[in-house]
């Protein structure tokens, strides 16, 4: 195989990895998708109230002792982990469930039920948004934003939950197609139950799939906006609905403190779960 | 695979849960703005199903129509530039030495980890007529009008009078960059899985017999990532179409898109009749596209096994 591994300067072929025009796209292409970010972040060190984001005013944290002052974005922030933390438990027992009916069962209409399962992940959110909040208002579940912490998150849950639920269904799957069913018949003759083979065998299994899937829902959670934005109600704020409603009313280093926050923790969980998976292979 | 005669309580007890949310929480809300759809407004907030036309009529009001027409127009560009810059970056991804790839690939993931509301809004700054990317323009321009006083050409007023930033925030251009900004992702990955799975000896074999490196890319490259292509280009254009933040926070009210009419409609107008109507539009045409792909692999593999 020639062409793969060169140790001389000049590019073969098919390294296009190698060539130089095709590697300035790539570099120019990431400082596309960074630069915005990198920008934002150092701008929340910007010492300008107003217009904070125009010109460079000189270096303070002040914002950031802000942001955590701010008790409207500290519970909406307390929501949103809320929120993110119950839909990642549900999502993922639900997810778990649909993978080992889809991988596991033959049965009629099956191709019906996996596009069912599929159709909340390509379906455009502004649709689920706003038919999710016409059902909370037609079935008068629209008060249940005054009772009680965290109750009054119930619907905003529950439409995480269905969107969130579909990708794990689809990571845990993947996972399972590794699963050697020879292993399953062997407990099997070995004398283990369908409930022993299914929690001493499956299950493990599954776990880096688990794993992952709550990951993904947990970050999808913590994410949504357009969703959120239509099943909130006024006194269930989440953060990117709380963030919103602070850029419409007026930019200021504040929110980059806020953001940039939420940017880390977003890495933090990011690296957590390379490392799991990095674990586990 | 097993069927499920003879498994019937654990089959029912693993699909049961599952299916009972779908039905209550996703197609039991799809028929709401189903019926609402075909409504009037009776009170504010009450609706009767009077099986009117009326909300869908109102769709093909030019109005309406136009700002249609300019959704599909902004989400097709957005789709086309993502895929030209996306189809290179999936390349050096999927050639690279077996130890830089994951990182290169974690490199194009971790923004598409980052909050879309955040992403949007860090493109504020980016955009502006004082935003940074007017910054990088300016000192182009003044290195450029540098260059050619050296050169002694200033005679010629090749650059003009002075430099004019670009108004981006506000115009189609500004939405345009907005959505290649947070589909770019999602375009790259289909191509680097259908790049990856490539078999390298048909680009040599193109090669032996004498085709240039343009040709074998024309020829054998992209034909051989098509499918790659093509789903790459139905995931970004779908997400595109239905954009609501990109239009609200950098068109400026300027650019809307059909996410913000439907959003008008629920939360300002309250003619929530007609939001179903244009909601629903959305998801057609969102169905069509998605078996406009599946004719397309079914051809193809069609296409394929003949062959």
């Amino acid at each position: 195989m020639f062409g793969i591994k060169r140790s001389s300067n000049k590019a073969g072929p098919f390294e296009y990895s190698r060539k130089w025009s095709l590697r300035s796209v790539f570099l120019i292409g990431s400082i596309f998708l960074y630069a915005p970010i990198v920008v934002l972040i150092v701008f929340s060190f910007n010492d300008s109230r107003r217009g904070g984001n125009v010109l460079w005013k000189g270096f303070t944290t002040k914002y950031y002792g802000k942001a955590f002052q701010n008790d409207e974005l500290m519970l909406a922030f307390g929501n949103s982990i809320t929120i993110a933390v119950i839909s990642t438990i549900v999502s993922v027992i639900l997810g778990a469930l649909t993978a080992v009916v889809l991988w596991r069962f033959r049965f009629p209409f099956k191709p019906l039920y996996e596009g069912l399962v599929a159709l909340p992940i390509v379906i455009p959110e502004i649709c689920m948004g706003v038919s999710l909040a016409m059902f909370f208002s037609a079935m008068g579940w629209l008060s249940t934003g005054d009772t009680a912490w965290p109750f009054n998150l119930t619907n905003i849950i529950i439409a995480h939950i269905t969107f969130s639920f579909p990708f794990a269904a689809m990571v845990i799957r993947t996972r399972l197609q590794s699963f050697n069913r020879e292993m399953e018949e062997a407990a099997k003759d070995l004398g283990a139950s369908e409930f022993q083979v299914f929690k001493d065998i499956l299950l493990p299994h599954m776990k880096p799939g688990l794993i992952a899937g709550a990951l993904l829902a947990f970050t999808l959670s913590l994410d949504d906006f357009v969703i959120t934005f239509f099943t909130s109600g006024p006194n269930t704020i989440t953060f990117p609905v709380k963030i919103y409603s602070m850029v419409r009313f007026s930019v200021t280093p504040e929110i980059n403190a806020a953001s940039t926050i939420l940017i880390i923790m977003t890495l933090i969980l990011t690296f957590v779960a390379l490392r799991y998976q990095r674990v586990d292979s | 695979m097993q069927d499920i005669s003879g498994k019937k309580s654990v089959f029912f007890a693993f699909s049961a849960p599952t299916f009972i949310w779908l039905t209550l929480f996703f197609v039991v809300p799809l028929g709401i703005i189903w019926l609402y759809s075909f409504g009037e407004n009776v009170t504010i907030t009450k609706i009767e199903t009077t099986w009117t036309l009326d909300n869908y009529r109102r769709i093909l009001e030019p109005e309406i129509l136009q700002l249609i027409g300019r959704s599909f127009w902004l989400a097709f560009v957005s789709t086309v530039i993502c895929l030209f810059v996306g189809f290179p970056m999936a390349l050096v991804i999927a050639t690279a030495s077996f130890k830089a790839k994951p990182w290169l690939l974690l490199l194009i993931m971790l923004p598409f980890w980052t909050n879309l509301l955040i992403r949007t809004y860090a493109l504020l700054n980016i955009l502006g007529t004082r935003g940074r990317l007017n910054d990088v323009l300016r000192w182009l321009y003044e290195r450029a009008e540098q260059f050619q006083a050296m050169l002694g050409l200033e005679r010629l007023n090749l650059l003009g009078d002075g430099f004019t930033p670009l108004t981006l925030l506000g115009t189609p251009a500004g939405v345009i960059y907005g959505i290649v900004y947070v589909s770019l992702p999602f375009t790259i990955l289909p191509i680097y899985s259908a790049l990856e799975r490539m078999d390298n000896s048909l680009l040599e074999a193109s090669m032996d017999l004498g085709a240039g490196q343009l040709q074998t890319a024309r020829n054998i490259l992209i034909p051989l990532a098509m499918s790659g292509i093509v789903t790459a280009a139905i995931i970004t254009f779908i997400p595109a179409l239905g954009q609501f933040l990109t239009p609200d926070l950098l068109g400026r009210g300027q650019v809307d898109m059909i996410a913000n009419v439907i959003e008008r409609q629920f939360k300002k107008a309250n003619d929530w009749p007609f939001g179903s109507a244009i909601s629903l539009t959305l998801l057609y045409a969102t169905f069509i596209l998605l078996a406009l792909r599946s004719f397309y692999d079914a051809a193809r593999s069609k296409r394929e096994g003949r062959m």
